[in-house]
């Protein structure tokens, strides 16, 4: 009998039972949408306002990272990987009524990769030369038929908001748990519980809230004195310093979800066409000079002193938060001041009265810039200011404003290294395809390439181009886990942290499970509910 | 109050130009192992978040920034002495010109204009080197203000009888300005400069804020203040106010001066 209690409250907990419905959750947005149309969600607040309103037909399990049947009850890769098969739940409609049917994914899709529009998330469709055709086999079957097989596809429909082709509403016809019901631009955003929404429980049709307010409010430190208040619910992303401080007051409401999908690392500036001197383009060319240096960096102080112990160190490109794709034989670079001394002796490199020299005599001195105002960044170069001095490397740190720092590494190349981070949200290696090609515009140390540069730029090329076309999963990780060797072994990124998901939710949120991918706490949002204050 | 104030700054330099001896750790060295330190018998005012002496970071910070706002000060007010002379004594179209520059001058978004100058420099400049720029910009961008100030006494001195008398007794103009007027405008370019170097201390402190200051591991007024950033915290832990309050004083007692100066005029 001494367990009936703890065992009887699991069970209640499980059944959900207890769950009290209506309710307003609120939460702040750090900047206004710039469109409602789910087709055109190209950052934070856009996306997070489609995952709240939007019906999609697969979804991500935040938690477990694996793909669920949502408007779709079950789904088949045909002819090769060259085609989708969705079949369809039947009996669903849209918030005003109009019934769902496949007429309604063909036509989302058509509006998607329609060319006029620009749609972000279009265009992760697009793969290569030939039209994507969204071809209606009944009234609740479809196919989804590409040029030629694409790897990962699956995933991407996680993105995609199903909008109706016959409603009057257009894409304010909805199939998520809510619908935009008010917006006061600058300031807040009501959604509605969307009274057709397809899920139930207990015989109701979820979500257990009436509505959500999405209040605009890009001061965080207002942010979190409205969470203090009580006035707002939950707060995403939480810096490390905010976090201990509510957790000094209220260690329930904040919780660590774990490492997140994000990194922040230095790369060099290997361009040709950057304006440096000869001798230093030649040691950041230098594979041994770049993990002499990654291996000065003291990692695990970066994430205790920095991080206060809310982050991990950085290994390489893929958080281990990503839990099929990242590499786990790999560790982070140790920090070992003999191991980078033996590099860069082999290079010629000399210590000479605590200066680090050259074999041309030269002393190491180099810049890093990064992002001003960012206080996790600058702290992290004066850190590791101070570790590469440790090696008689003298480091100039210079913050510059975002601009002037995007036009440095992105256009004039007038820098020599960098310090910035990653946001990923998207867990297949595709996402990162515009980062490791070696032709892209987005491949930070050299980018634009005609030719790769070097051999192991090509071999990163050659993988990443296999694994894109190959639909076997396994088969896929394994030739991205190639990439990632490569990335290690060569160090053009000198990956220094994976910060954690840190989050806030107020004692009344039920059914809160933070997730370490976006969005975070709301990933659940139709089973949230809130307890009435006593 | 001028006693008080001058007091209080001879106290102020005295403790600064004394930091070498004083702080008890160098600026820049951090002690990882006690990041936001409260004040102990090792850290009388605690370490910031990287674990560095906050004492020794305040002395440092505030040495380099009462050495050079002042003489930022001085480039400024003595830009403005020259201009603001050449103006008054070369006839309406050259008073025009400066008057039209000196208002251009101040309708510039100045923060923006630093930003913009500050991005364009050389990126390997040592960090004193960029102290050294960051306080000279503002020396070279604050001439107007003083220099409209110090152009309407010019004129007025023009148009004295002392200075009828001696270009009547054949006085050139180079003496003109040397023996008569300069000495005149003294006062007013020291209360000028009184006036300014507060201003370029607030300057400064606003582009550490904005974390465009000086880099680190220099440590600047700005930089400092950045942790009042998190007003529950300071609140929590009051003292990470000093240096905001050790600046209040500075500024506080320039202010005093200025008004010192007034009362006795």
């Amino acid at each position: 009998m001494r367990y009936a209690g703890p065992i009887l409250l699991a069970l209640l907990g499980s059944l959900n039972l207890g769950a009290q419905w209506g309710g307003e959750l609120r939460f702040c947005l750090r900047s206004e949408p710039k469109s409602f149309h789910p087709a055109l969600a190209d950052s934070d607040a856009p996306e997070t306002i489609r995952y709240l309103t939007g019906g999609v037909l697969l979804r991500v399990n935040r938690i477990n990272q694996q793909l669920e049947p949502e408007l779709a009850t079950s789904w088949k890769i045909e002819n090769g990987g060259k085609a989708v098969v969705f079949h369809l739940r039947q009996g669903v409609s849209f918030s005003d009524g109009t019934p769902f049917t496949a007429d309604d994914v063909a036509y989302t899709m058509q509006v998607l990769l329609d060319p006029n529009l620009h749609s972000p998330t279009g265009d992760t469709f697009q793969s290569g030369e030939g039209a994507v055709q969204a071809v209606v086999r009944g009234k609740y079957e479809v196919a989804i038929v590409f040029p030629q097989p694409v790897a990962g596809v699956l995933r991407l429909f996680d993105q995609v908001a199903v909008m109706s082709r016959t409603s009057p509403l257009k894409e304010r016809a909805v199939l998520g748990p809510f619908r935009i019901a008010e917006h006061k631009p600058g300031s807040y955003i009501l959604l509605a519980r969307n009274p057709n929404y397809w899920k139930t429980e207990g015989g109701k049709r979820l979500p257990y809230l009436d509505a959500v307010r999405l209040e605009i409010q890009p001061n965080r430190e207002l942010e979190l004195l409205r969470f203090r208040r009580g006035q707002v619910h939950l707060i995403s992303s939480l810096d490390p310093d905010q976090f201990e401080q509510l957790a000094g007051e209220d260690r329930a409401s904040v919780k660590d979800a774990g490492p997140a999908l994000d990194a922040e690392m230095i790369w060099f500036n290997l361009s040709d066409s950057a304006p440096i001197e000869a001798y230093r383009k030649a040691w950041f060319r230098s594979r041994n000079f770049r993990l002499a240096v990654s291996h000065a960096i003291r990692r695990d102080d970066l994430c205790r002193v920095i991080y206060r112990g809310h982050a991990q160190p950085g290994v390489g490109p893929v958080s281990p938060a990503n839990l099929f794709w990242f590499n786990p034989h790999l560790k982070p670079h140790a920090f070992d001041l003999d191991a980078a001394r033996k590099l860069l002796a082999a290079d010629g490199f000399r210590s000479e009265g605590g200066s680090l020299r050259d074999r041309e005599g030269h002393a190491v001195e180099f810049s890093l810039v990064t992002s001003a105002g960012n206080r996790a960044r600058e702290r992290i170069a004066a850190m590791v200011q101070q570790d590469l001095a440790g090696l008689g490397i003298k480091l100039n740190i210079v913050t510059l404003d975002f601009p002037s720092l995007i036009e440095r590494i992105g256009k004039s190349f007038q820098y020599e290294a960098c310090l910035l981070g990653t946001v990923n949200v998207d867990l297949d290696p595709n996402g990162q395809m515009n980062v490791w090609l070696s032709s892209s515009a987005n491949h930070q140390w050299n980018p634009n390439q005609k030719q790769p540069a070097t051999p192991w730029e090509a071999e990163i090329d050659r993988f990443m181009r296999l694994q894109a076309s190959t639909i076997d999963a396994h088969r896929r990780k394994a030739l991205f886990d190639r990439v990632q060797q490569l990335a290690w072994d060569e160090a053009p990124f000198v990956y220094l942290v994976h910060r954690n998901a840190l989050v806030a939710v107020a004692r009344s949120v039920r059914n809160a499970e933070p997730s370490v991918l976006r969005p975070q706490v709301l990933w659940n949002v139709d089973r949230l509910w809130i307890e009435p204050s006593k | 109050m001028r006693r008080v104030a001058v007091s209080l700054l001879l106290l102020v330099t005295l403790m600064l130009a004394l930091a070498n001896w004083v702080a008890p750790f160098p600026y820049a060295r951090q002690f990882r192992d006690a990041p936001d330190a409260p004040p102990s018998r090792h850290f009388l005012l605690g370490t910031d978040a990287l674990g560095r002496d906050r004492l020794s970071r305040m002395l440092y910070g505030a040495r380099i920034s009462l050495l050079l706002a002042p003489g930022a000060a001085l480039v400024s007010g003595g830009l403005a002495l020259a201009v603001g002379l050449l103006a008054g004594c070369l006839g309406r179209r050259v008073e025009r010109a400066v008057t039209v520059a000196a208002d251009l001058c101040l309708s510039l978004p100045w923060l923006f204009a630093l930003l913009a100058i500050r991005a364009v420099l050389p990126l390997n400049a040592s960090a004193t080197a960029s102290a050294l720029s960051t306080f000279g910009l503002l020396g070279l961008l604050g001439w107007a203000g003083p220099c409209r100030i110090i152009l309407v006494a010019v004129k007025r001195h023009l148009g004295s009888d002392f200075v009828l008398l001696a270009r009547a007794s054949g006085c050139s103009a180079g003496r003109l300005a040397a023996v008569h007027l300069i000495p005149n405008l003294l006062p007013l370019a020291r209360a000028q400069f009184l006036v300014t170097v507060p201003a370029f201390l607030l300057a400064e402190a606003n582009l550490g804020l904005l974390g465009l200051g000086i880099p680190e591991p220099v440590p600047s007024w700005g930089g400092m203040l950045r942790e009042l950033e998190n007003l529950p915290g300071a609140v929590a832990h009051p003292w990470i106010c000093a240096p905001a309050l050790l600046l209040m004083i500075v500024i506080s007692s320039f202010h005093l001066l200025v008004s010192a100066d007034k009362d006795r005029v």
